[in-house]
């Protein structure tokens, strides 16, 4: 890996630990109405899976993946609006948080049915297939989600026509509230991968290189016509489900631990070893991401905030009047 | 040589899938089998597996891949084998399909066709029987046909194939072999959102979709000495056509809206409650409804039958109306 591609990395990590820090203290002040779903200490999934991708290339989030949304190279202007529920946002207002993708960058807005989005995918990868073209989708999902029918019956499908698709499942051992035991009764949920005949591989989350490296071999997969990857990235969201849950149903000591395996000080300590000096780095990635952040807050404040009638627009692509 | 219903539908997707590339099929059994009532017969030697996809039973699925299709520029109709199964794909429908350019804020459109057979009469049973219009009626962003002859399910099928948004296309399967006429040989659209006027009348405004039209075209020939009946066939039920309905409704005075599907919270409640809001003034007596019974559509003939708007009751119906 290039020096280059090292620091750039660290960037977007770094962006995205500022971009989620900030919504949660905006939140807290009350400036953002609805929910916000931190994905604070899951950024190197995201990172070490969008980085890879082309622009052609779909992404199907989910409401976690607001780092997702950056590294595929959505406007963070526009990131911040849609999250203010601005008119300048990809919802125009219409809805919260990540349920408004940038087609322009090949990102797709989830629902709150989380798992609803992999047949989607999966229809996008079977056209990608049929029209022989070069391009593949990575469909995200949580843990949780996995319990869900859709799940089964989009991987179902896509095993069958050995589609261009990665199933990313991020494993942060939380459902809400709900731990793994009482999710599924195995230890990686990737394991289902050979009941729908492809691979199924599971990978450090919180270790930008583990997730990189299979994120990789699963990319290379679906490019080459060798089908799909259910690729498990065991990792931890430091905050609740959503900003208003104190996550109670957790230890102080388990978040700790995780804490500790922080991805972004690990790409430090590794940047370390590299012998760069990560102290002029660390600050220099400091100040940029905190401009690109401050800007994007200044650019959703000044948004328009839309109209009551607004609410009728964009309901049909070709809308029939009444005579 | 007259075509049936659902050969109308047949040829509907052999000239759409030869007119554009981008039309495919998904759906149970709708290749090698031809479908279970051979709707989709033929295509899949015509047009290649790839476009003509023999999915597994996976009614999510169908309809979730069929917006991936979508967003990627394909045109996919997904077929259900019998409508009573679009419950098994009713969140990618409502939650998914129906508010997808919404959420995006008109950055995408949806252009996803979920057709299959509806409606009773035929000893179907529980789960071959349904009319579930009225779900899909409750939702913004989606549009929903109900053909009742055979040049309007081949125009309404093309029509929905070519627009952009999703449409729900419900096909009687009463209809699918007892009904045909000869349809024209050029190329043919009927729009969605226009309703038909199947005969013009004085007396009473009946209106109705689907299977029922017959009956009541029926009564209205049969009771012709003693009322003259006004038929409106909506043919799209959302957005419905209410300027035809007003201008009707005005004329005559009086409302009779009969359709297949159970009476509470059906369709016809709506329409009604409209022409009462609306249309007061020019009333001559109460806007009434026909429809089945609030049940389950059950499978014994008589009870199939009770439950039913048979001709009788559409007589019934509309001799008691006309008797305001």
């Amino acid at each position: 890996m290039t020096e280059q591609k090292e620091r750039e990395l660290y960037f977007w990590l770094r962006l995205i630990r500022e971009f989620e820090d900030r919504i949660s203290a905006l939140d807290k002040q009350g400036k953002i109405m609805g929910g916000v779903y931190s994905g604070k200490g899951q950024e190197a999934v995201v990172v070490g899976v969008c980085h890879d991708l082309r622009p052609d290339d779909w992404i199907f989030p989910l409401h976690r993946d607001l780092g997702a949304f950056l590294v595929k190279g959505a406007d963070p202007n526009r990131l911040m609006a849609q999250i203010f529920g601005r008119r300048d946002g990809f919802s125009k207002g219409k809805d919260s948080f990540l349920h408004g993708g940038d087609f322009s960058r090949c990102i797709f807005g989830a629902t709150s049915m989380l798992g609803s989005t992999l047949p989607v995918a999966v229809g996008t990868a079977y056209k990608f297939k049929i029209k022989r073209e070069d391009r593949v989708a990575i469909a995200f999902f949580g843990e949780g989600a996995s319990s869900r029918g859709d799940v089964h019956e989009a991987m179902n499908f896509a095993g069958i026509y050995k589609l261009p698709v990665v199933f990313l499942c991020e494993n942060n051992f939380y459902a809400y509230s709900t731990p793994n035991e009482l999710q599924f009764a195995v230890e990686d949920v990737a394991d289902r991968a050979v009941g729908y005949g492809f691979k199924g591989e599971v990978c450090s989350g919180n270790d930008l290189h583990s997730v990189m490296k299979a994120a990789r071999k699963a990319i290379d997969r679906a490019r080459g016509g060798e089908g799909p990857t259910f690729l498990e990235c065991k990792t931890y969201r430091y905050h609740g489900h959503s900003e208003h849950d104190r996550a109670t149903y957790r230890s102080e000591e388990e978040l700790i631990t995780w804490e500790s395996r922080d991805p972004i000080e690990r790409w430090e300590v590794y940047l370390g070893k590299r012998k760069y000096d990560i102290a002029a780095i660390r600050e220099e990635v400091g100040r940029r991401v905190k401009k690109i952040v401050e800007d994007a807050v200044a650019f959703a404040e000044a948004s328009p905030v839309p109209e009551g009638p607004e609410a009728m627009e964009d309901l049909y692509a070709t809308p029939i009047t009444e005579g | 040589m007259p075509v049936t219903y659902i050969q109308a539908i047949n040829q509907a997707m052999h000239e759409e899938m030869a007119r554009d590339e981008n039309v495919m099929l998904l759906g149970e059994d709708v290749g090698i089998l031809g479908g279970a009532f051979k709707a989709t017969e033929g295509l899949l030697e015509r047009f290649s597996s790839e476009r003509v996809v023999d999915t597994p039973i996976s009614e999510t699925l169908i309809v979730g891949a069929g917006v991936g299709l979508a967003i990627q520029g394909m045109r996919p109709v997904l077929e259900m084998q019998f409508i009573d199964f679009i419950s098994c794909g009713f969140d990618q429908i409502v939650n998914m399909a129906a508010t997808l350019r919404y959420r995006h804020g008109g950055q995408t459109a949806c252009p996803i066709v979920v057709r299959g057979p509806c409606g009773a009469g035929v000893h179907g049973g529980l789960y071959h029987s349904q009319n579930p219009e009225a779900w899909f009626f409750h939702v913004p962003g989606l549009k929903v046909v109900a053909p009742a002859t055979a040049y309007d399910a081949k125009g309404l099928l093309k029509a929905a194939i070519r627009d952009d948004d999703p449409v729900i296309y419900l096909e009687h399967k009463f209809l699918y072999r007892r009904i045909k006429e000869d349809l024209p040989q050029e190329e043919y659209v009927v729009p969605i959102g226009k309703a038909a006027l199947r005969k013009e009348g004085r007396d009473v405004t009946v209106i109705t979709y689907g299977s029922p039209v017959h009956a009541v075209m029926k009564a209205a020939r049969d009771m012709a000495s003693e009322v003259d009946i006004e038929v409106i066939d909506l043919r799209t039920l959302l957005p419905y056509d209410w300027k035809t309905i007003r201008e009707s409704v005005t004329k005559t005075g009086k409302a009779l809206i009969i359709h297949e599907a159970r009476l509470t919270g059906g369709i016809g409640g709506e329409i009604a409650a409209r022409i009462a809001e609306d249309l007061f003034e020019d009333l001559d007596g109460p806007v009434m409804r026909l429809a089945s019974k609030d049940t389950h559509n059950a499978f014994a003939g008589p009870m199939e039958e009770y439950i039913l708007p048979n001709q009788e009751k559409v007589t019934e119906a509309i001799r008691k109306l006309a008797a305001y």
